[in-house]
């Protein structure tokens, strides 16, 4: 690291609010093991084909308390019929702009600031349990700033049938601005949630580095969208850390498709008998972005079952990287999984690295995969063509579709036609359709 | 409407249609029979700007324009129609939302306005009761899990919501059983008119005894060596392609 960067970054984690005496001992250890490790190379095998040496450069900076008005882009992105909404400017709650009316008794969605107080035994409880930050450098940045971020608690047998929006703002305005969001979700025995997590951005350079941490107990279901769609200069690192009880169900679908970089991971372990652990995920990068996916399902313990689809368009100079890993030990015995990637590439300067990582050390397993990497099909273009369409309506029109047969089990009316928009907003032609 | 002039075209080095002539009149249905490799299918591609044929000599004249000049989609805007031998599977695009696509650039063309949703919705309903086409087949994708029937009848479908001036049916009758076959004959028949021109390729003579033309001519390495009425069917019936191929016309 360069040391007038190393040193920013220092000091402002020195200059941080106070914390209870644990938590600045998590931060404090984040922050050293952020110093060992440094941010990743692309001699790491995890970090081969993303270089972070742009981001390294940047002398990001926490943004400062005066909030720049973002009543455009907040507005613009509330997401009609769901109104259970926690926003966030910079990496800090903006309580004005959020509603958090009509809960049922028990369940908490609180930012993270307020949890602090309000609930320090059951955060304390769980944040940091199921993230590595140890191992992943952007993780260990994160838990040095822990302090704000998103607190949910479903109690047992309690079915939150309203979806919860959280948005996450980056508007960097003329000095780079960094945030360091952590989302902590707990959901109960027997409890059900939906958790939306969008992240937007205003022009400008911005570091999101951003950590979700799900622990989901015994025959609980959490339905979780992670949607990213940043500004041109910005940077994201996404983190998602699910831990999964006996008989719990997992349902994630993530689309990637701003920011210049883009990494993200996503990891599930299935820790109980009868988990299903489901990864899904759409990435669209053009021009010269750059948009990672590692994921990892764990199977930890026999008789759990996982699914993982994940589809990349690939425009102009852009570049995906999709790494897939399953690691099932020797006693998981039975263990079903499935995974496949799926790529189209719509330029000859685009490019894919595609790589399934099956560690699978038990005899007894079912794991398929696949992955593809192939153009838009002509015959389906001249048999558009032929019905009117131009050649360009044709190849949009395909794409959409080869994109969008992703997300055709979201059953938030809201969500998928956020989707739908933004996927073909995206397309060449912005969408003409 | 059509004129085909002297027609050569070759694919891969292979000469396959060798000097082709061919009129169309507003009105009219016309049958193109043949043997196997007889050349049907690439007349149709050809007609409607399939790539990968080179049109080595001859003209083709479409409503006083050169046809062989216009992009594929200029073609179907201008009402060219071509029902597809086997017609393609497009997974995540809607059949419903394709045809409205479909639509909505041919009325632009046109200089009508675009139908809304609710618009079209109606009338693909109206249009679907023609080949009996049932909504939940509309409403998936694009031929995706239908039957080989099922697809043929998607295709007049289209037809009959696309409203063509010059459909080219190529082998709409292969691999249909008779009910099958009656419906989308029936389909068919209901779009004639003194505006609208068909042009049916097929191998067998079974069609035209539920979709009579006006014309029937016999295509044979490339060109057509007999034009006649319908009695010339019933009569290649009899005597198969054989009697023909050994007796080559000019």
């Amino acid at each position: 690291m360069i040391d007038t960067i190393q040193e920013t970054y220092r000091s402002s984690f020195e200059h941080q609010p106070e914390a209870p005496a644990w938590l600045a001992e998590l931060r404090r250890q984040g922050f050293a093991r952020f110093t060992e490790l440094g941010f990743p190379t692309t001699k790491l095998e995890n970090w081969r084909y993303t270089s972070t040496a742009a981001l390294a450069k940047v002398a990001f900076q926490p943004a400062p308390v005066s909030a720049p008005d973002t009543k455009a882009i907040v507005d613009a992105n509330r997401l009609e019929g769901v109104d259970l909404q926690l926003v966030f400017v910079n990496g800090r709650f903006d309580a004005a702009a959020s509603t958090t009316a009509g809960l049922p008794e028990g369940v908490v969605v609180v930012s993270l600031g307020e949890a602090l107080g309000s609930h320090e035994a059951l955060v304390r409880e769980h944040l940091g349990r199921y993230v590595d930050a140890e191992q992943q450098a952007f993780a260990a940045l994160n838990t040095a700033y822990l302090g704000e971020g998103v607190f949910v608690h479903v109690p047992e047998g309690v079915q939150l049938s309203a979806p919860i929006h959280l948005l996450f703002v980056a508007a960097p305005g003329a000095d780079p601005v960094m945030m360091h969001p952590r989302v902590l979700v707990v959901a109960d025995k027997g409890s059900r949630l939906q958790l939306i997590e969008q992240y937007v951005g205003t022009a400008g350079a911005s570091l999101t580095n951003t950590v979700a941490e799900f622990a989901v107990g015994e025959e609980a279901e959490v339905v979780h969208y992670r949607l990213q769609r940043e500004g041109a200069e910005a940077f994201h690192i996404g983190t998602l850390a699910a831990s999964q009880a006996a008989g719990s169900r997992l349902r994630s679908f993530s689309l990637s498709l701003g920011a210049a970089l883009a990494r993200h991971d996503l990891g599930t372990n299935l820790g109980g008998k009868d988990a299903w652990g489901e990864l899904n995920g759409l990435y669209l990068v053009k021009g010269t972005q750059h948009a990672d996916f590692h994921t990892t399902i764990e199977h930890t313990v026999p008789h759990c079952a996982s699914r993982e689809l994940f589809k990349g368009v690939l425009d102009g100079k852009g570049h995906g990287v999709f790494n897939g890993r399953i690691v099932v030990p020797r006693d998981a015995q039975k263990s079903d999984s499935g995974m496949t990637n799926q790529n189209l590439l719509l330029s000859r300067d685009a490019e894919i690295d595609t790589k399934p990582e099956l560690e699978i050390y038990a005899d007894d397993v079912k794991c398929s995969h696949g992955a593809t990497v192939g153009q838009l099909d002509e015959e389906s273009i001249f048999y558009l063509r032929a019905r009117g369409l131009s050649l360009q309506e044709a190849r949009s029109l395909l794409t959409l579709g080869f994109a969008l047969e992703l997300f055709e089990q979201i059953d938030i009316p809201a969500v998928r036609s956020l989707l739908d928009r933004e996927v073909l907003a995206w397309l060449p032609g912005g969408g003409k359709e | 409407m059509l004129s085909i002039r002297n027609l050569h075209v070759s694919a891969d080095g292979k000469k396959i249609l060798k000097g082709l002539n061919l009129d169309v009149n507003a009105g009219e249905v016309h049958a193109i029979m043949g043997p196997n490799g007889a050349g049907k299918s690439t007349l149709s591609n050809v007609l409607a700007g399939r790539e990968g044929y080179e049109i080595t000599e001859g003209e083709v004249v479409y409503d006083g324009r050169n046809l062989l000049e216009m992009a594929p989609e200029e073609r179907a805007r201008e009402g060219l129609f071509l029902a597809f031998q086997y017609p393609v599977e497009i997974a995540g695009v809607g059949n419903l939302y394709f045809l409205r696509a479909a639509v909505n650039a041919i009325r632009a063309h046109r200089g009508l306005e675009e139908l809304d949703a609710m618009d079209f919705l109606s009338l693909a309903k109206e249009r679907m009761k023609l080949v009996e086409l049932k909504q939940e087949l509309a409403n998936r994708s694009v031929n995706q899990g239908f039957s080989g029937g099922e697809k043929k009848r998607n295709e007049i479908f289209q037809m009959a919501l696309l409203e063509p001036r010059l459909a080219v049916l190529d082998e709409i009758d292969s691999g249909l059983d008779i009910d099958a076959l009656r419906v989308v004959a029936n389909g068919v028949n209901a779009l004639r008119s003194d505006k609208r021109a068909f042009l049916m390729i097929t191998h067998y003579q079974r069609l035209l005894d539920y979709v009579v033309p006006d014309h029937v001519h016999v295509l044979v390495d490339g060109r057509i060596v007999e034009s006649g009425d319908k009695t010339l069917a019933q009569e290649l019936e009899k005597k198969g392609y054989q009697g023909i191929e050994v007796a080559p016309g000019q």
